[in-house]
């Protein structure tokens, strides 16, 4: 278990040096465009788009190696079972059938539903860099910052900063009392039976939990008497002003967004671009 | 009287704690149920106990935190339905709140029940309704793909709220002392 979560490292580039508003702005407009289209073009320019931007950022593999092994498990994860629960979704969703090969009568592979699973695949692929990028470029002590210049309250944002700001914490706590448990002879490990181990789990969890209640008693109490919540608005010390690139970045995304949007509409007529109709 | 939608520094403290809580429980301690890729999220109990003790915006922002840094911690990206999914099963847990006396040292027979009846419609109508749903709308999956998996979510989450979340309730009420207890010797 690592007590850090990601690797903050300060770069001088051009993505580092963008204001956190800009990323998490730009991340999220581009994630939801994304997700809208089904038309493999577009999500392949956005693909080279964001591997492009992931190079620019200068981020080292060695940071998104672990991060990259989750996706590439769960995206394969995702190929089989969608082949196994709807062989024929391909087929259904672009109304024609052009058979490769058949393995069992329910299992025939067909270019549609190659068509729709490769789609997919490439836009699970194409979110990931620009998901981390906004993580490992943009300093922790500006997420909040960045969350309430993009219109959340910023109760709500100080509750992400708070979260961010303890989960060290909370990982040390969690290793000092399963360490303290464990030489009291509890058993986590795979030889105890489910039962058994669910208890024993639950001895760990309620020291925890307690020792957490405690906590927020005492943070809640320092920040009632620093007067937080007194206004409805609030600064923050690690807001980064927007700057002519932040605005060349901006409209950048929303070149991509606004292109997308034409071709679903012109083009494809929805979100799914279909070379089989005729 | 607790007001249902009230947002105090107490209550923004408690979301932040719980949502590290979340994060931590939410990616390093599942319990394997032998079936492949449903482990019991024990992150889902602790979610639903401070939903339980600071309402039902507490509630949904623990999970909704929690779920959407680990998702995008481990995997670069939040996926959105199912982060909205948690949130919103959380704040649907967090709904009982005003009716329950925890605090006070009160958890009997009744409350438990209370509990476990919000627990279990917000399991149903997250994981079964929810999540399914947006998954369809929003990332074009197949149906009956995402009803299975929002199925067994629903199943092992509610295993995990009825469990952990009762028997943590359950505890902390023993350790809260209620108004008049102090007897005279």
């Amino acid at each position: 278990m690592k007590a850090k979560l990601f690797d903050y490292i300060e770069k001088d580039n051009f993505v580092f040096n963008l204001s956190g508003m800009t990323k998490l702005l730009c991340f999220l407009i581009l994630t939801f465009t994304v997700m809208y289209s089904y038309d493999a073009r577009v999500i392949l320019v956005i693909l080279v788009f964001s591997f492009w931007v992931l190079h620019l950022s200068e981020i080292r593999f060695s940071q998104i190696k672990i991060m990259l092994y989750y996706v590439l498990v769960f995206i394969a994860i995702n190929f089989v079972l969608t082949f196994l629960f709807s062989p024929q979704y391909g087929v259904e969703l672009y109304g024609s059938k052009h058979e490769l090969f058949s393995l069992t009568a329910r299992y025939t592979v067909t270019q549609e539903q190659l068509l729709y699973q490769l789609t997919k695949v490439l836009k699970y692929l194409s979110v990931i860099p620009l998901g981390m990028m906004f993580l490992l470029t943009t300093n922790p002590s500006e997420f909040a910052a960045s969350l309430s210049s993009i219109g959340v309250s910023y109760k709500a944002a100080f509750a992400v900063s708070l979260t961010l700001r303890y989960f060290p914490d909370m990982i040390r706590d969690y290793n000092d009392i399963a360490l303290a448990q464990q030489a009291r002879g509890l058993d986590l490990s795979k030889k105890e039976r489910l039962g058994t181990r669910l208890k024993n789990i639950m001895n760990i969890f309620v020291p925890l939990i307690f020792s957490s209640l405690d906590r927020v008693e005492v943070i809640s109490n320092a920040m009632d008497l620093r007067g937080f919540g007194k206004h409805k608005k609030r600064t923050w010390y690690a807001f980064k002003p927007l700057v002519k690139n932040d605005v060349l970045a901006l409209i950048l995304c929303g070149l991509i967004v606004l292109g997308a949007l034409c071709v679903a509409f012109f083009i494809d007529h929805g979100r799914y671009y279909n070379p089989f109709a005729t | 009287m607790k007001k249902l939608f009230e947002f105090k520094t107490k209550t923004i403290v408690a979301t932040g704690i719980g949502a590290a809580l979340f994060m931590l429980l939410f990616m390093y301690i599942k319990v394997p149920t032998g079936i492949p890729e449903t482990d019991i999220q024990t992150a889902y109990g602790i979610g639903a106990f401070f939903a339980a003790l600071f309402g039902p915006i507490a509630g949904f922002l623990i999970a909704f935190i929690g779920h959407a840094i680990s998702d995008a911690v481990q995997y670069g990206s939040p996926w959105w339905s199912w982060v909205v999914a948690s949130g919103i099963s959380c704040c649907i847990v967090g709904l009982v709140y005003p009716r329950l006396k925890v605090d006070e040292g009160i958890f009997g027979g009744k409350d438990i029940l209370k509990f476990n009846l919000y627990q279990i419609l917000a399991n149903a109508i997250s994981w079964i309704v929810v999540a399914p749903v947006l998954d369809i709308v929003v990332y074009g999956e197949p149906a009956n793909l995402v009803f299975t998996q929002g199925a067994v979510a629903a199943l092992s989450n509610a295993v995990s709220m009825g469990v952990i979340g009762t028997i943590l309730l359950f505890l902390y009420s023993k350790t809260r002392s209620g108004k008049g207890t102090l007897s005279k010797e």
